[in-house]
């Protein structure tokens, strides 16, 4: 059986500025709900607060429940149905600034006791102080900036063989980190929030015009990429009215991974396109021969995990919806991106390098048309054409991948 | 048969029963002992949130402990410079870690300082300064590297302490773990009453004997000044009858008499009727010495049971106790008095606890999460091993046996490793199902490539299994990467999601690579197919 048939050749190329534009609005599309709420929805993992679930044996509706609350001056509570209807199971969740935490939950339920009696069971609680809140708030932020910097740390080694070069740039981000963050708290004195926003925007612009100057294209394209997936997952999650707490944190990071997986398995095929480097072809010609190569395995693979995690999503409780979903959506991004980010970022910075090596008479690229994220302006396209590390390289990576497939066929 | 072949046969072979006998412990509800002797009988350990249970983040607040170290050093200075004749005011301590006094003659501040060098060696004189009348006023200061050193005396232990009130409380595999910023993290798993845990938890349990001040009247105390050394206290008490709390006003003196440091031991015991449960508590000899001191020197006088601020009893001592035991009484029940001698043996914290995260699950909520997730696994699985099957055909059925085999093999790593296995953990293995995939698609992707480029099957699945390898490395060593970050910056849930999604990762490479290239060459080798189910 065959989904996709092996001799199609989609122009994907050649349609990437409507492309580009899409992912634009979509980006756009999300950071309306990031910038109205002023960031995601932090659930009580990151605001901190307190989280009941209760399940009562009779039927009520939130509004009943607010007003068994209303004793403890706690009726201005979020009261959530949780679950299916049948189910009478509510989340009643309170995070305002200065809340008493200690006890709370033995007072809601005291007060929860009045009006329904014994007529209900207390599931879960989850109390999160504020000064915790605050730590993991920036443990998540951080995390998921160090799993960016270590991709594109491990995309530039792996298929453009500068592991030093990439791990100095890797150490020269830490210390820009470092910087910005001092210069931001301690000599501006910006509020924590926005120093953490504004340290990773820094960060991921200093990533990527070291990027643009190192001639780091497939490092470039994957950071782009994995951003733009991030970004986006993060705002429709959000529009979707979901919270984003630690396990969102999580399905972020599984997120980053599977894209990326999916962008190496076309720039691998990109590569090895590449050293078969017929003359004539064009490196846009390469690309759009990959893509609609590895076309078939992409959806396949993309279809079977969703699939799993649309069950997931279904039949897995609300506790883990949320989880679900952001995966969901990121998977999905992630294949998308991958096609139509991933890829022609590659187009996006002038030819020159490794390109030049495998086809010497590469079409020149339209970079003046690209509505993508440009961070720094690259050097002059002379400057970089005599670029006289390139060849070595290229021609190192060859080798050794010529060596693991020779070892291979050795072993059978 | 290639002789590579039956190696790499046996090896799969070994490591799928190996990976079963791991297992069964957890799927069976009983073993015979006789299994259990020598083989391995670890079940899967559940996290707190599939089998319910409780996660506390503590904070000791341990600038309280340098406060009453410091509150206390003051006291004794007191003492000493009675004892040596210095002829001061009385020393007060602040909160900025200094005892400020003021010496009465000049001429003594020699032998203050020497008393100050020899008996306060964490202490240095910061400042002095001669005021009218020859006094001066003195400061001295905590040093640094003894603020650090009680800080950290306070915070292992709290730990010892907390430790110690959880053995006794009876929990099955509680975790108690030191954490950065003197914080400690407490896991008890299917704890029944999570807020009698707390409460046990966390009281300081700070107990106290001080004399009642018996020359004001209480009734009065709370409108006039109360004589120097003295405070208002309440004694309450529970009415049996109507439930109400009767608060009654006590004065007792601010300085304690003696305090539950020598406590060695405290037990519940009953009233001469047989129902009011007390709790007595002995001291070790010191300890007996000094309350046999207190106790004849006030006979006839009234002593106040302090715990944690909170006035017990007051009762009138009718004769020196020489036998080293207290009694505390006050409204218990049984429940209270036995926890509150499992305090007293345990200890006092040096500091108090404050709760900055706590995290309850429910059982029948676990009960149910474990439910829903085992169905999505068994839907999901299911589907994707039908499509397989369906798209790729016989070698589809390949892949299916692979994808089965890789279920169990990270079932019985979970097990053999006594992984914790989290909600979240179970995502990831139905994610890995999803991702699994992945390998035997590109691979089969591949081999079919290459018989439309005219290969022989044989030449076709070589080529195949060797450029799709190189790519299934590639690729998995991201998602391990990004395991590895959650490893890192996860809590519980999270961390079991990258334990999980990591085990899946290895085994799902061996399976989807090894396995099925070994059924490809079995029926490749056995039949010498013309062409390929694919």
């Amino acid at each position: 059986m065959q989904l996709i048939r092996p001799d199609i050749n989609i122009d994907f190329m050649g349609k990437r500025n409507l492309l580009m534009l899409l992912s634009a609005a979509l980006l756009v599309l999300s950071l309306i709900p990031l910038l109205i709420n002023g960031g995601p929805n932090y659930g009580i993992d990151f605001s901190g607060g307190i989280l009941v679930q209760v399940k009562f044996q009779k039927p009520t509706d939130a509004g009943a429940v607010k007003a068994a609350l209303k004793p403890i001056g706690m009726d201005d509570s979020l009261v959530q149905r949780f679950g299916k209807v049948e189910d009478s199971e509510f989340l009643i969740r309170a995070q305002k600034p200065g809340l008493e935490l200690a006890g709370l939950d033995q007072k809601l339920s005291q007060a929860l006791n009045a009006s329904y009696g014994d007529g209900f069971e207390v599931r879960r609680v989850e109390t999160v102080g504020p000064k915790v809140g605050k730590d993991l708030r920036e443990q998540a932020l951080m995390a998921i900036f160090f799993a960016l910097l270590l991709m594109a740390v491990y995309i530039s080694g792996r298929f453009e063989a500068k592991w030093i070069l990439s791990a100095v740039m890797a150490g020269v981000l830490v210390a820009t980190a470092l910087l910005t963050h001092w210069i931001l708290a301690t000599v501006l004195g910006l509020p924590d929030t926005l120093v953490m926003i504004a340290q990773i925007v820094i960060a991921l612009g200093v990533t990527l015009a070291a990027c643009w100057v190192l001639r780091l294209r497939y490092a470039m394209g994957a950071v782009v990429s994995l951003s733009h997936d991030v970004m986006i997952t993060v705002g429709i999650y959000t529009l979707c009215g979901r919270e984003f707490n630690l396990s969102s944190v999580a399905a972020i990071l599984t997120v980053i991974g599977y894209s990326l997986n999916d962008t190496i398995i076309v720039y691998d095929r990109i590569r090895e396109n590449l050293r078969k480097g017929a003359r004539g072809v064009s490196f846009e010609q390469v690309i759009n021969e990959s893509v609609n190569q590895t076309l078939s395995r992409t959806i396949l693979t993309s279809g079977t995990t969703l699939l799993v995690l649309v069950c997931l999503f279904l039949l897995g409780g609300g506790v883990i919806e949320d989880f679900a979903l952001a995966l969901l959506l990121g998977v999905a991004v992630g294949t998308y991106s991958s096609v139509y980010v991933a890829s022609p970022m590659l187009l996006l910075m002038p030819q020159g390098g490794g390109v030049k090596l495998s086809l010497p008479q590469a079409a020149p690229a339209k970079p003046a048309a690209k509505p993508a994220p440009k961070p720094a302006p690259g050097p002059e396209p002379e400057e970089m054409n005599d670029d006289p590390h390139r060849p070595a390289n290229i021609r190192r990576v060859r080798g050794r991948t010529a060596k693991v497939s020779r070892s291979k066929r050795k072993k059978h | 048969m290639p002789r590579n072949f039956t190696y790499k046969l046996t090896l799969v072979a070994v490591i799928l029963i190996v990976a079963v006998f791991y297992l069964i412990p957890s799927l069976g509800p009983k073993l015979p002992s006789w299994w259990t002797s020598f083989l391995p009988s670890e079940q899967i350990r559940l996290g707190l949130d599939l089998q319910g249970g409780m996660h506390l983040i503590l904070e000791v607040e341990v600038e309280k402990a340098v406060a009453s170290s410091v509150e206390r050093a003051s006291q004794d200075l007191q003492r000493r410079m009675r004892d040596e004749n210095i002829r001061a005011s009385k020393p007060e301590a602040n909160d900025q870690r200094q005892i400020k006094l003021n010496l009465l003659a000049e001429s003594e501040r020699a032998k203050f300082e020497d008393l100050v060098h020899n008996t306060m060696p964490d202490y240095k004189v910061e400042s002095t300064r001669t005021e009218k009348e020859g006094q001066v006023a003195v400061v001295l200061g905590l040093k640094p590297e003894a603020v650090k050193s009680i800080e950290s005396q306070a915070a292992s232990q709290a730990l010892e302490t907390i430790r110690n009130r959880i053995d006794q409380f009876g929990v099955s595999e509680p975790e108690i773990v030191p954490q950065t910023g003197g914080r400690i993290l407490v896991q008890l798993p299917g704890v029944k009453d999570p807020q009698r845990a707390i409460a046990l938890i966390g009281k300081t349990a700070q107990l106290e004997f001080k004399l009642v001040d018996e020359t004001v009247d209480p009734r009065s105390a709370g409108k006039g000044p109360l004589p120097a050394g003295s405070e208002l206290a309440y004694l309450q008490s529970r009415d049996r009858g109507t439930g109400r709390v009767n608060k009654e006003p006590i004065v007792i003196r601010s300085r304690a008499s003696m305090t539950g440091e020598t406590i060695t031991d405290a037990r519940v015991q009953f009233d001469s009727q047989g129902h009011e449960p007390y709790v007595s508590v002995s001291f070790n000899s010191a300890g007996a010495r000094q309350f046999a001191d207190l106790t004849s020197r006030n006979v006839k006088k009234k002593l106040a049971i302090v715990l944690d601020g909170k006035v017990q009893s007051a009762p009138v001592i009718q004769e020196a106790i020489t036998g080293g035991e207290a009694r505390i009484s006050g409204d218990f029940t049984l429940e209270d008095a036995r926890d509150l001698a499992v305090v007293l043996r345990s200890g006092a914290l040096p500091a108090p606890v404050k709760i900055l995260e706590e995290r309850i699950v429910g059982p029948s909520l676990g009960r149910d999460s474990i439910n829903q997730g085992i169905i999505s696994a068994l839907v999901g699985g299911a589907l994707v091993l039908l499509f397989v099957l369906v798209y790729y055909k016989l070698s589809g059925l390949a892949a299916d046996f692979a994808l089965i085999l890789n279920l169990v093999l990270i079932m019985a790593a979970l097990a053999a490793f006594q992984a914790t296995l989290t909600l979240p953990g179970i995502a990831g293995i139905i994610l890995t199902i999803g991702m699994a995939v992945d390998a035997n698609v590109l691979i089969n992707e591949r081999i079919r490539e290459e018989l439309r480029l005219g290969k022989t099957p044989a030449a076709a699945v070589e080529a195949g299994y060797g450029r799709a390898t190189v790519t299934i490395l590639d690729a998995n060593i991201t998602t391990l990467i990004t395991a590895l970050v959650l490893f890192q910056f996860g809590t519980g849930p999270i961390k079991g999601f990258a334990v999980t999604l990591t085990i899946g990762l290895a085994s799902s490479m061996f399976t989807a690579i090894i396995v099925t290239r070994l059924c490809f060459d079995y029926v490749i080798q056995r039949y010498r197919p013309r062409s390929l189910s694919i």
